[in-house]
């Protein structure tokens, strides 16, 4: 029964989807409320039903439906309760459902919120974000459908993707997927500004916090992604410039170039064709992530499978960048700019290298992504761009973002005097000079490393610096220090979660520096018994052990570490043997710690346990990743927080605000 | 408007389109294609017992057209799919100078036995206990499908299941060879 409901529930919401769109869209042209009210009850019903086929799924995993291909394609009889939740989005059919279910999560709350508020915008917002829901669906009842029946029903299933049976399966997809359908609400907007021809700032005032929500989770699944390249699948590293890595990397960066901009805009109405070009980009590329991963055009660790999806997506694809473009420059002369650039050493042109630095890094990444396609289609030859590229290129451009970092906020608008800059750039140069000076004291050789940290550290001044003075400030006005610190972080959000946000950056790209320029490696065939030291850890293996679980069996090796002060920890890395997969899964183990992290993986052993091969890594300031990236999110968090109003609703007991 | 706006108006869209075209072109190449090095070159020779207990063995067959396929019971949906293909290819071709020989892939007695039963396979049909025939043929994921000439020579290799129309195009043009 199950595949019948959820087909039918799918093409129902298809139909809903194209009719509350033509019918938004009608009730903007012709005005006429009745239409609009209609489409609302279809984003509804649109809501409702793809609810319903997520319930549905999650039910079919549940029970072991394996009636259901994508099922039986996905889970076993022995499939842990956890990961058959997990499972329904493991594969391609899955994920674009839970593409549909947060888009239509996201479209019942604009509805909710602009339905009285912007009742120009609004109705063509409805009908953008309706068209893109029934592109998905579209994708769910034709190319990629979820229910499909599978006749005669096996008595068991293929299985999970074992890499996939990892707890950050539960959160890396869900937020990526948060983050890429997030920009579709600024991209409605500005389409839907560009339609009515209201390409003032009113879309970028009203989405601002939308862009942020959608970056927001973006970077956390990033983050997450990182972590489980990091624990999951053992090698060691946390990004590997794989396709598809870079599929979410790239609406990352122009998302960020494009949060930036935005202020630009907003305070000196400039850059107004270029705000609506970088969103049409970051949404463009959102679903052109997609399409990579899911069209098998490019290699890659991720890549779901090949079938006619990839068409479907390439040409939506089209449709989507053609039709925005073309919009654009319909409206072309709507678009000039009301300000313009006074100097070059001002915020504007801080911010304008910030964007030109994020766009160039996007067009490298995609440039590398698309090189085995381009010099195929131009040579004839397959060949692939590997990190050595993209750590060239992009090297350099991030370490003059982390110094634009520094700038931007602080520098004066229109034109920074002499002043200005001695006032705010004086104390922190000095600063980050005199950090790597003593750094290279210290012994810190490696000329990057000694770069990277002279340009965090006078960013991290210019924030300190910057905070300080405002909180002094206020402490003036009479708060106590608590007071005028939380006060000024929570009045002014939007700018200190901006720079909690920077520093998390800061922390995360110290971590990459240092992981890049001092982690250390060695593999080696031990006897049981027999030890070996790596860094100040000796490392004792003491034996294998085979355990059988549910799904899989696997072989588990023991080793005692002990460090220079004793008896350290044990670490019991192993081999996973899934009947459904040809070769066998390593399971890391580690201990993480905040300077270093012990990495130790089991390579060939011996059936009767005498003697393994085991990899040590020792991975240093991996951590300060993990540190910077949850520093981003409280700092993004801070930023997401309405803008307080003049006064609080309720003021506490004994405290006055300061006038 | 101006002449310079004019142009841009056309030029803003127009520029993805290059890109467009780009990406279109990727379906028609295929990121896994690897050329296996095996064909051209003299098949491995291979002896192995089957599910029935009776010996196969590649030697046996020269002169014949053979087609290799590797299979296991766990690999779903592709083997599946593949499997009454290949029966019906056996059918059809064995009384015209084509063997098929079966190598089961990684897999455990039982449910081999039951795939086999469930497909009413009739052609030679033998586990690789150790694993030696599927390295010597390099074989990189199940199913893969070899096809072997009537000198002993590998020509063409099938990664991911076969058709009824792709064995019949191979086993033909194969035939059609002198020996």
């Amino acid at each position: 029964m199950t595949p019948e409901l959820g087909y039918a529930a799918t093409v129902a919401a298809l139909i809903l989807a194209v009719y509350g769109s033509g019918a938004a869209a009608l009730s903007a042209v012709r005005g006429r409320a009745d239409l609009r009210l209609s489409a609302e009850r279809a984003a509804v019903g649109v809501w409702l039903l793809v609810t319903t086929c997520m319930a549905l799924l999650i039910y079919a995993f549940l029970t072991f439906d394996f009636s259901v291909r994508y099922v039986a394609g996905n889970t076993n009889l022995g499939t842990p309760f956890y990961y058959r939740i997990t499972a329904v989005w493991g594969a391609l059919e899955g994920s674009i459902i839970l593409w549909a279910f947060m888009l239509s999560i996201y479209t019942l709350i604009v509805v909710a919120r602009y339905r009285r508020t912007q009742p120009q915008l609004y109705p063509w917002v409805l009908a953008v974000m309706l068209g893109i829901s029934a592109f998905f669906l579209l994708v769910m009842t034709i190319p990629a459908p979820p229910f499909e029946r599978l006749s005669p029903i096996p008595a068991d299933g293929r299985g999970l993707n074992p890499l996939l049976e990892d707890s950050g399966m539960i959160t890396h997809p869900v937020a990526l997927y948060l983050g890429f359908t997030g920009f579709t609400v600024p991209f409605a907007f500005a389409m839907a500004a560009l339609i009515i021809g209201r390409t003032g700032e009113e879309w970028i005032t009203i989405t601002r916090r939308w862009t942020i929500v959608a970056w927001y989770f973006l970077s956390l699944g990033l983050l997450i992604g990182g972590w489980w390249s990091y624990h999951v699948l053992g090698w060691g590293g946390y990004w590997a410039w794989d396709p598809v890595e870079n599929a979410a990397f790239m609406p990352w960066l122009t998302g960020t170039a494009f949060l930036h901009s935005v202020m630009i805009q907003e305070r000196r109405r400039m850059l107004k064709l270029w705000n609506l070009t970088l969103i049409i980009l970051t949404f463009s590329l959102t679903l052109f992530g997609t399409f990579l991963t899911r069209s098998g055009i490019i290699g890659s660790v991720h890549a779901f499978s090949q079938g006619s999806v990839g068409q479907f997506f390439l040409g939506f694809l089209a449709l989507i960048v053609l039709g925005a473009f073309s919009l654009l420059a319909w409206r072309l002369e709507r678009l000039h700019a009301q300000g313009e650039l006074d100097s070059i050493v001002s915020r504007e042109s801080a911010f304008l290298l910030n964007n030109l630095f994020l766009v160039a890094a996007a067009f490298t990444v995609f440039f590398g992504t698309v090189f085995p396609l381009l010099s195929e289609a131009i040579k004839g030859t397959k060949v692939s761009v590997g990190a050595p590229f993209f750590n060239l290129v992009n090297i350099p451009i991030f370490l003059a973002l982390i110094f634009l970092m520094g700038v931007g906020p602080l520098i004066a608008w229109r034109r920074a005097s002499a002043e200005n800059l001695r006032r705010n750039f004086l104390k922190p140069v000095a600063i980050g000079i005199v950090a790597a000076l003593v750094c290279r004291l210290a012994g810190v050789a490696n000329a990057l490393v000694l770069l990277c940290l002279a340009l965090v550290v006078f960013v991290a001044a210019t924030i300190a610096l910057d905070f300080a003075r405002a909180a002094r400030a206020r402490r003036r006005t009479g708060d106590g220090w608590l007071d005028a610190t939380w006060g000024l972080a929570l009045k002014q959000n939007r700018r200190y979660g901006g720079f909690v946000v920077h520093l998390g950056i800061l922390v995360v790209a110290l971590g990459v520096a240092g992981s890049q320029a001092w982690s250390t490696q060695t593999e080696a065939t031990l006897n049981r018994g027999e030890a070996m030291e790596l860094a100040g850890y000796t490392i004792r293996f003491e034996g294998l052990e085979g355990v059988e679980e549910s799904n899989h069996a696997k072989v588990v090796g023991t080793f005692t570490v002990a460090d220079r002060k004793g008896p350290y920890t044990v670490l019991t890395p192993a081999k996973k043997f899934y009947p459904q997969e040809q070769t066998p899964i390593a399971a890391v183990d580690y201990r993480l710690g905040f300077m270093e992290d012990l990495y130790l993986v089991l390579g060939e052993f011996a059936r009767d346990g005498s003697h393994a091969t085991i990899k040590i890594q020792v991975n240093r300031m991996v951590s300060w990743l993990w540190i910077g990236g949850f520093l981003l999110t409280l700092g993004a968090a801070l930023a997401i927080l309405p803008e307080p109003r003049r006064k609080p609703a309720v003021a506490h007991a004994g405290q006055t605000a300061p006038a | 408007m101006s002449g310079r706006s004019r142009v841009l108006r056309w030029a803003i869209p127009l520029a993805v389109v290059p890109v467009l075209v780009l990406l279109a072109y990727g379906f028609r190449t295929d990121p896994r294609d690897i050329p296996s090095p095996l064909v051209g070159k003299p098949a491995s020779s291979f002896k192995l017992t089957a599910f029935d207990g009776k010996p196969v063995a590649l030697e046996a067959l020269r002169g014949q057209v053979v087609v290799v396929n590797f299979w296991a019971s766990w690999c779903y949906p592709a083997c599946y799919e593949e499997a009454p293909s290949l029966e019906r290819a056996f059918q059809a071709y064995k009384d015209r100078g084509v063997a098929m020989v079966g190598v089961n892939f990684q897999d455990k007695d039982e449910p081999a036995r039951r795939f086999l039963t469930q497909f009413g396979h009739t052609f030679p049909n033998a586990p690789d206990p150790a694993g030696r025939v599927s390295v010597d043929y390099g074989v990189y994921g199940v199913p893969e499908t070899y096809f072997i000439d009537k000198k002993g020579r590998v020509r063409f290799k099938q990664v991911g299941p076969v058709s009824d129309e792709m064995l019949k195009q191979q086993i033909e043009r194969l035939l059609a060879e002198a020996a």
